[in-house]
């Protein structure tokens, strides 16, 4: 494989990679906090559609990009607000969540179906982000340089700050937490609006960038390799990092393979990949012995303090 | 003519991913009441989209005679199942399965509810209350291919296709044939994404395909994704099922639009006299279901009048896509003279030469 298309190649897995670390990093927040938020994928659509609305009204991607983060964090609080407040099951409203962000953002992109928006550009100057060779690293989206830069703030603020010790606290022991005088409701609702928004930045990774246009359903399932992902990782901002390029490049490669003109395995095989590899490494945690589990011990267990 | 109630059933199943939203519609006495079972989402663009106008055309020419109910997002197999057999025990008297893998489960709903009439799309299992339908949308490749081989500068297209079904590999095959009629070093690059519709991924697969020499891009797929890649490439490509040019005003050469509306309005007029039969119908640009949307301008005269050569060609019926001698794509020869008939492509598992699969 020569130079010339190997540079396309990395560029198609950072592009196929960026969207899923965005969300699925969002969610590894989420779940440290001890909330299993299923609606990934309905979030995505609902940043997609508002990312892609407000882009094509104002012609400012960032705008969009903003807007995007607030509307899918205002469904997260929605989700909040079910499950942390009113206690109600986190699966079966993350589900729940996901169909009604199918639905709503179909509604609300009736309108813009058909319309394109300018492709959000690149920060660098021309010579080097459309440079043959130096365009693997200057070439991307600026999206793609924040999701980057959020790896490694999350990564820090995790294992490096009082808030994070805080928000693995209240994700591992709730009760504990608690009776130590955090607000574990309080907590746990900042790490649901923080996925929500980073979903939302994912979704616009579709809107804005990878396809620039408003289709329903958009990003076709990516939410669920997204929470594959979060497993996959074990909990961990870094090993999201590598995770999200190993799917991307699982995704992609198969494609570059066959229009070169060999096949390495196939297509349906690389498409159940990701899950298959999450389906590896939840065997892999289970067979460890136990309180060596990586998942948060509160995960996905609703919070009622009086009780 | 609005969807009244629309409401939004939630099953409690684990199936992860999307659930289908079923719609409905009620108006006064007794009208026909008919159902449509689609694949994607409406919004799609392309492959339900089409659909949907087929609907639209019903509802225009029928008004308050037919009630029609859709089901969108139903994922092909066993899921359709249900789907389809609750729109049967619904009242609905004529359903229309949109896509080629509700095949088994319509047939299995069709010979329980022997008083509803099935109609599955792009299939081959019949049954006395179950019809196949189908465009001969490889009639409209073959205008595609014509247009690609004199385009084309690489003499490479990319094809974008869905799943190794008949239905497609007719379609790769009749625009590689017309294709290599223009210019007998014609290649085809086929990848295949295994999905009807995922954007991201038909985005990628364009890409991949154009860093390897493709400058024109066809599909089987639904969205308009690659069309855009090739917009932003500058770069050609052919919409899919339904007029896509807003995508991608300049790389957009024409598309294959589908027109079910003729075909479900007879349908339907037949079941309200009683003369619906059961049988196979494959429709093609003579009767209409299929046509070319307008040729970009990018296209130089007379390439437009090699198409239009090609399309009324295919319309009189002095034009037969599969006319041989074919080869496929070992060097084998399937076809000395004469063309293929409906049975060979209904059985199609071969590509010709110049496809690379």
């Amino acid at each position: 494989m020569t130079d010339s298309l190997l540079i396309p190649i990395i560029m198609t897995i950072v592009g196929a990679a960026t969207p899923i670390l965005l969300a699925a990093l969002g969610e590894l927040v989420v779940e440290k906090s001890g909330v299993l938020n299923l609606g990934l994928e309905g979030m995505m659509l609902i940043g997609a559609v508002t990312g892609f609305a407000v882009t094509a009204t104002t012609g400012y991607a960032p705008l969009g990009v903003i807007a995007a983060m607030i509307a899918a964090a205002a469904s997260a609080g929605l989700f909040g607000f079910l499950t942390l407040t009113l206690t109600a099951n986190q699966v079966a409203t993350g589900l729940a969540l996901t169909i009604f962000g199918i639905g709503l953002s179909a509604l609300a992109g009736e309108n813009y179906v058909g319309q394109t928006v300018d492709v959000f550009g690149s920060v660098f100057p021309a010579a080097l982000s459309e440079h043959p060779v130096l365009r693997v690293i200057f070439g991307y989206s600026p999206l793609v340089y924040v999701s980057l830069l959020l790896v490694a703030a999350v990564s820090w603020f995790l294992r490096k700050t009082r808030g994070g010790l805080i928000l693995r606290a209240v994700g591992e022991s709730d009760l504990s937490a608690h009776s130590i005088g955090y607000s574990v409701i309080g907590v746990r609702y900042m790490a649901v609006l923080f996925g929500g928004a980073m979903a939302g930045i994912a979704g616009c990774f579709y809107s804005l960038v990878l396809t620039p246009m408003w289709a329903e359903q958009l990003t076709a399932g990516r939410g669920w390799i997204a929470l594959a992902l979060v497993v996959f990782a074990g909990w961990r901002p870094m090993r999201l990092l590598l995770g999200a390029y190993l799917f991307g490049a699982v995704m992609t490669l198969e494609l570059h393979a066959k229009a070169a003109g060999f096949s390495l395995v196939a297509p349906e095989f690389l498409a159940a990949m990701p899950y298959l590899a999450t389906i590896a490494v939840l065997a892999i945690i289970s067979a460890r012995k136990a309180g060596k589990s990586l998942a948060p011990a509160c995960l996905g267990k609703p919070f009622k303090p009086s009780s | 003519m609005k969807t009244l109630t629309r409401r939004t059933i939630l099953k409690t199943t684990a199936a992860a991913g999307a659930l289908p939203i079923i719609g409905s519609s009620a108006f006064a006495a007794d009208p026909l009441k008919v159902a449509f079972v689609y694949l994607g989402p409406i919004g799609d663009h392309g492959w339900t989209y089409a659909h949907e106008q087929g609907r639209q055309d019903v509802i225009k020419k029928f008004g308050d005679k037919v009630q029609t109910t859709i089901v969108e997002n139903v994922s092909e197999g066993p899921d359709s199942e249900r789907v389809i057999r609750r729109l049967a025990e619904e009242g609905n008297k004529l359903i229309f399965t949109t896509s080629f893998g509700y095949m088994n489960p319509t047939l299995k709903v069709a010979k329980r509810f022997k008083d509803v009439k099935f109609e599955h799309a792009t299939g081959y299992q019949r049954a006395p209350n179950m019809s196949t339908y189908n465009a001969r949308f490889y009639e409209g490749r073959a205008v595609c291919g014509t247009i690609a081989g004199h385009m084309s500068k690489t003499g490479v297209a990319g094809y974008i296709a869905s799943f190794p079904i008949p239905e497609v590999v007719m379609g790769i095959n009749a625009f590689t044939l017309a294709a290599r009629k223009v210019n007998p070093d014609f290649k085809t690059k086929v990848l295949w994404v295994s999905s009807w519709y995922d954007p991201a991924k038909e985005a990628d697969a364009a890409k991949a395909l154009i860093d390897q020499g493709s400058d024109v891009i066809a599909q089987h797929t639904d969205s308009p994704a690659a069309l855009q890649t090739c917009e932003q490439r500058g770069l050609m490509a052919f919409g899919q099922a339904w007029d896509m040019s807003n995508f991608a005003p300049k790389a957009h050469l024409t598309a294959i639009v589908n027109r079910w509306g003729p075909y479900y309005e007879a349908r339907i007029q037949q079941l309200l006299d009683g003369k619906w039969e059961a049988g196979d119908t494959w429709w093609g640009l003579k009767e209409g279901v299929l046509e070319m949307s307008p040729y970009n301008e990018v296209i130089p005269a007379d390439v437009q009048a090699a198409a239009e050569a090609t399309r009324t060609g295919i319309i009189d019926g002095s034009l037969n896509p599969f006319t041989g001698p074919i080869k496929d794509n070992t060097g084998k020869e399937r076809l000395a003279s004469g063309a293929l008939g409906d049975g060979d492509l209904h059985k199609m598992d071969w590509y010709v030469e110049g496809v690379q699969s």
